[in-house]
């Protein structure tokens, strides 16, 4: 209603102006970080840009990983980025578990119908990355965190198995793993029973400085290009950009979870 | 005849004593544990000693490093133990009794519990560090695993 108000002086006229400003001074400042970021000598930065975190240096929340997924580019039935998520992190996918109910799925593919027009939806889900996570609001052993560049994980060394997460998260993302997995276990990825797992952005190749995930590289190789993996902090990276371009959505936005997966068609 | 019995018990005492003795070793204690020598590289990241008293202290402060704010240096993490400890017998550490971790663990009667969650067994295959100065004199091993013939040259190489 405040935009349809003729009056130039309106408080939300106002913060409406300072808003479009600050976003002007933010990337300002993005872009001088930017040149900041460029080696004084070589060898040695001033300011490490985000993909080349040298591996002594803890993630910083300078950086906020995020995902951007489009549901009208991502096909029906291409199972990829799941198939692509359980070979990286080393889970039995459900068709293939013994006890496919209590599976553990750090992300699923879900087709929806509008029951009105029958228009069909087809889109990843997963752990949304929230920036005030509900799971890690009642975690009883602190177990359930939030990195600083925003990834939402699970210490297993604290998690006692209570899933009460499980309970507080609006997605149903995460999964306790309820069997032994006599060492079928990846090296970089230990899981193990007992404890509450979910969607990690691929944590491992994101500290190696990949910059994307498994699920995002399987679904460019089947060329749908559905997802985008980076950093929404940074002005000038791509899904920063398409987030600027296209109409994109936070599932059950009225939660106010800040989340760190947006979609846009659905 | 009092005391010839006393003696003769005193001796067949002394005897068994002896005995017991001389079996006691045999039998005390558990097996030593088996410390199978690392498949790759030649020296710990840090002294032996030191790691085999505190390299619990040195992988639970990396552990909470790497977990919590994403620092994966090499130096002390649980990966790299297992990349030149692994057995090369069953590619683990903790497979059969005579591995790396069980080994000391099953004397010391200690659990581990690293090994519910993390593999045992490293990336990839299981192959020597390259050759640096102090571990040139392993060429000979190399080329005898090596598919061409070792010339005079190579020999000469690693004679020096």
């Amino acid at each position: 209603m405040s935009e349809m108000n003729p009056n130039q002086g309106s408080p939300a006229r106002q913060q409406a102006a300072q808003t479009v400003e600050s976003l002007q001074r933010r990337r300002f400042i993005g872009a001088a970080g930017a040149a900041a970021g460029l080696a004084i000598a070589p060898g040695v930065m001033l300011i490490e840009v985000a993909h080349g975190r040298p591996e002594e240096q803890a993630a910083s929340s300078a950086v906020r990983w995020g995902m951007l997924v489009d549901a009208t580019k991502c096909g029906t039935g291409c199972n990829d980025c799941v198939t692509a998520c359980s070979t990286e992190n080393g889970w039995t996918p459900v068709a293939e578990s013994a006890h496919p109910k209590q599976a553990p799925q750090w992300i699923r593919k879900l087709e929806l119908q509008d029951p009105l027009t029958q228009m069909e939806t087809n889109l990843p889900m997963m752990c949304q990355h929230c920036a005030e996570p509900p799971c890690v609001d009642v975690c009883p052993t602190g177990a359930s965190f939030k990195r600083a560049d925003g990834i939402v994980l699970v210490n297993r060394h604290t998690c006692i198995g209570c899933r009460y997460c499980m309970m507080a998260c609006p997605y149903k993302a995460r999964s306790l793993v309820h069997e032994q997995l006599n060492d079928t276990q990846k090296p970089d990825v230990p899981r193990g029973i007992g404890c509450v797992e979910s969607c990690t952005f691929c944590v491992q190749k994101v500290d190696r400085g990949d910059g994307t995930t498994a699920c995002v590289e399987a679904c460019t190789a089947s060329g749908h290009n559905a997802l985008v993996f980076g950093d929404m902090n940074d002005p000038e990276s791509e899904i920063s950009r398409k987030l600027r371009e296209i109409p994109t959505k936070q599932v059950r936005a009225d939660l106010n979870l800040n989340l760190g997966v947006r979609y846009h068609g659905i | 005849m009092a005391s010839l019995m006393q003696r003769a018990s005193r001796a067949a005492f002394l005897a068994a004593a002896i005995v017991w003795a001389g079996l006691l070793p045999a039998q005390g204690g558990a097996p030593k544990p088996v410390i199978e020598k690392a498949v790759k590289g030649q020296q710990c990241v840090e002294d032996t000693e030191y790691m085999r008293k505190n390299h619990m202290k040195v992988l639970n402060h990396h552990r909470d490093k790497t977990v919590i704010e994403g620092i994966r240096t090499k130096k002390h993490s649980l990966k790299e133990c297992i990349n030149c400890h692994a057995s090369e017998k069953t590619g683990s550490v903790a497979k059969s009794k005579d591995d790396f971790c069980v080994s000391c663990h099953t004397y010391a009667a200690v659990k581990i519990d690293c090994f519910e969650c993390h593999s045992t067994k490293p990336q990839g295959p299981m192959t020597m560090h390259p050759l640096n100065a102090d571990t040139a004199h392993y060429k000979h091993k190399l080329a005898a695993g090596a598919k061409k013939p070792v010339s005079v040259d190579d020999m000469a190489k690693v004679a020096q």
